[in-house]
């Protein structure tokens, strides 16, 4: 056992870090920044959990700071002492920090392995590549759960049903920023899909975005963190609710409670790691070690069997499983599956990185009126 | 604080001859004195004031506009934004050779980042000719003018331009504007419009909110305070537990407690509905609002009232209360002439503790205050965490601090700072 053990974490070192080894040591502590929850526990069975046990020297800590971890980076960074090696943060928080020069720029394919077939790792991402400072692990998406007890005999099928008062009576819960919630009221409003940000850009658009989303106003629960939908859904506060797919999934899969997925206009947000600017050699050369081992196609098909959410890249798909507990079949759990997936909101990175201050001014004014 | 531990009232007199020669001779001792706190001073001096400070600074300091585009500022200085036409040749080849540096020590993005918060557009335009800027070869090519505007149109913008000129300077008074709700427009400091003016709303809001918050707990809060000082020994201190109770458990545990009390489909809807006062499709809204967050912070600031009301009524010897009705005083009277009068500077101090607490406080209004119950924290939160505009966050903290020592001053002026006790 000891032998293999051994042989395992030679090989794999070998494979994994020739070039890191040829030039120095490697750390033995790895401070990994992420989530907490359900989340962080997918990513610990995934691959934290093999990576020690092929290397059996090294110990991980965990710090869930990854809400705060764009704040807390330039503060460390400002100070001088950054004590993280690897951050897990949403796309939107990647190019904030990449900007801000936070992070560290990566070459995708000298530092990423490549799939089993030999594609290479920036064509494995593809798109979804949408900063140079970013290695994105999973497709989540904001979508909408509803309470199939309080629809009636006419479950919705399209994103529009929220601002249905007539046919669909009762509270709603959105997420407390203008991001997606303005490209729904305006793809309700009647703009087709691919004219959203080009009207949104317009102070009539953003008029306009406002107007439709007063239609519902007095009937909306503004939620902060990620937890508060299900939790509404499940008291019957609300009778829709957007959060992340995961936190619906394990309300419905997992808690059994009478909720029913609306996939439609489904927003695309990514995950991923980054890797903080300015770390000393051994510290970087362990991270970039674990960054590769982590993001390889079969490990991040491994971690779709402890949370509903779609690996990033696209060799690992055919390769998603049953749920490790559960044992029922994540792939039609996932927002990219085919199924799930036929109408979906393209969230424009670029677009939000421009605007995101100046709209949430804007709605943020609107709210409190 | 220093000044009371220190000097006591020996300096907060008018300073007569005498106790000046008086002070004179204590140099010594107080010298003797400063060495004791020296090293708390120290502590609280690196730890505590000189963050604050540096993070206060934050509010005017501007110079990262001038340290990355040295060269265009200067050659900016002149351009008259209200000219009608785009800045020279000589502008667009300095911001070609500043971008070139700028791109190649990574420092452009950063630069466009603080100039969106600006005029939103500047973030995208100079990351996107940032990666082009590297290859820049500033003798060679050009006309720059065309060059840049070819790469992105946004250089052909002249709002661009002037925002750029407006920037320039090592220090602004931009961010302080914006937290007023101001800009600076064509002709100087103007309000901004009417669909983006939200910080003075949320001032205003929260020391309202604050003040509501403040008066419920005192008027929860007295009797309370008195109960626990009348009552014997034993009983008071198990009565002292269920005070204490909820000030150690969990901020984010009580609040949540609240959510699924007040809720819609919540305990207390469900009993009302129960007992039928109220209809079960007209359930009462009492969470995501004002109301909500009244409840929910008067809860978890009661404490701070109920302590130091507590500990000042304990020192009221009850004999004279006995005294005063025994000449004649109705219980009204006795009480109101004798004892509240008495119990004034515990509700001075649990006032100031539970005010000044309300006024930072962010993570309850956040979960229960829906979209009229926000405070000003939540915006400066926001700032800091999200969309990383310290400058605006730091300008919203001094007026918040600000506001804070006027009503302290005011408090002092009306009745008295030395009329406040923990004791």
């Amino acid at each position: 056992m000891k032998l293999t053990k051994t042989l395992l974490a030679t090989t794999a070192l070998a494979a994994t870090s020739g070039a890191a080894l040829a030039d120095g040591h490697m750390a033995n502590e790895l401070t990994l920044v992420s989530w907490g929850g359900a989340y962080q526990a997918s990513q610990v069975k995934a691959y934290v959990e093999p990576y020690l046990a092929m290397n059996p020297g090294v110990t991980v800590v965990w710090d869930e700071s990854s809400a705060e971890a764009t704040a807390k980076m330039r503060a460390m960074n400002e100070a001088g002492n950054v004590t993280w090696d690897l951050v897990d943060a949403v796309a939107s928080d990647a190019m904030r920090m990449c900007d801000e020069g936070l992070i560290e720029e990566l070459d995708h394919d000298a530092d990423l392995a490549a799939a089993p077939d030999g594609t290479s790792a920036s064509d494995d991402f593809g798109d979804l590549l949408v900063s140079d400072c970013f290695v994105p692990q999973i497709v989540y998406s904001t979508t909408f759960g509803y309470r199939t007890d309080m629809v009636g005999d006419t479950p919705p099928t399209s994103i529009c049903a929220i601002f249905d008062l007539d046919a669909y009576p009762g509270k709603r819960s959105l997420q407390k920023r203008p991001i997606d919630n303005m490209e729904w009221a305006l793809y309700c409003d009647g703009v087709a899909k691919d004219e959203i940000y080009d009207v949104l850009g317009t102070d009539e658009g953003v008029d306009r975005a406002l107007a439709k989303l007063g239609t519902i106003k007095d009937q909306v629960v503004w939620w902060t963190a990620g937890a508060e939908t299900p939790q509404l859904l499940a008291d019957g506060e609300v009778v829709f609710g957007s959060t992340f797919n995961g936190r619906l999934f394990s309300a419905i899969a997992e808690q059994g409670q009478p909720i029913g997925m609306l996939w439609d206009m489904q927003s695309f947000d990514l995950d991923g790691w980054v890797l903080p600017a300015g770390l000393p050699e051994d510290r970087k050369a362990r991270a970039m070690d674990f960054l590769k081992f982590a993001t390889d196609t079969q490990r991040l098909a491994d971690q779709a069997a402890y949370i509903s959410y779609g690996p990033a890249r696209a060799s690992s798909a055919p390769l998603v499983g049953k749920h490790a507990e559960l044992g029922i079949d994540m792939a039609p759990h996932m927002p990219t599956d085919p199924a799930n997936s036929g109408n979906v909101h393209v969230y424009d990175y670029e677009w939000w990185a421009d605007n995101r201050d100046d709209l949430d001014a804007k709605f943020q004014a609107w709210l409190a009126k | 604080m220093s000044d009371t531990t220190l000097d006591g009232p020996v300096l907060a007199a008018d300073g007569t001859p005498l106790k000046r020669s008086l002070a004179r001779a204590l140099r010594r001792q107080k010298l003797r004195a400063l060495m004791l706190i020296a090293p708390l001073l120290i502590f609280i001096l690196v730890t505590f004031i000189m963050p604050v400070a540096d993070m206060l600074f934050r509010s005017v300091e501007n110079g990262i506009v001038e340290d990355t585009l040295p060269r265009t500022v200067v050659a900016l200085a002149d351009w008259d934004a209200d000219s009608g036409e785009l800045p020279s040749e000589a502008v667009f080849a300095a911001m070609a050779a500043d971008l070139k540096d700028a791109a190649e020590a990574k420092t452009h993005t950063k630069v466009g980042s603080r100039l969106n918060y600006e005029n939103p557009g500047i973030s995208s335009l100079f990351r996107k000719t940032g990666r082009r800027a590297k290859k820049f070869d500033i003798e060679a090519d050009g006309p720059w003018k065309e060059q840049l505007i070819d790469i992105n149109d946004g250089w052909g913008e002249r709002e661009v331009w002037r925002t750029i000129q407006t920037y320039s300077p090592t220090y602004t008074a931009g961010y302080y504007l914006n937290a007023v709700d101001m800009q600076v427009g064509t002709d100087g400091a103007e309000m901004r419009p009417e669909d983006e003016r939200i910080y003075m709303l949320l001032l205003k809001r929260t020391l309202w909110m604050s003040l509501l918050i403040t008066f419920s707990c005192i008027l929860l809060g007295y009797p309370v305070a008195w109960i626990l000082a009348n009552l014997p020994m034993r009983q008071a201190n198990l009565l002292m537990i269920l005070v204490l109770l909820p000030f150690w458990t969990s901020l984010l545990v009580r609040t949540s407690a609240w959510k699924i009390l007040l809720q819609q489909q919540g305990v207390i809807n469900d009993i009302l509905v129960w007992i039928g006062l109220v209809a079960d499709d007209n359930r009462l809204v009492m969470i995501n609002n004002q109301f909500g967050t009244i409840v929910a912070m008067t809860h978890i600031l009661l404490p701070f009232m109920i302590l130091p009301m507590y500990s000042v009524m304990q020192t009221i010897p009850p004999s004279y209360l006995r005294a005063a009705k025994s000449l004649g005083a109705t219980d009204w009277t006795a009480f109101w002439r004798v004892y509240f009068p008495q119990t004034v500077p515990g509700i001075g101090a649990g006032s100031i503790l539970v005010f000044i607490l309300a006024i930072g406080y962010y993570i309850t209004p956040a979960l229960v205050g829906g979209t009229t119950g926000t405070f000003i924290s939540n915006r400066i939160a926001f700032h800091i965490s999200t969309s990383l505009n310290w400058g605006l966050a730091a300008a919203l903290g001094a007026i918040l601090l600000a506001v804070v020592l006027a009503l302290y001053w005011a408090y002092d002026k009306i009745v008295g700072i030395d009329n406040v006790k923990l004791g």
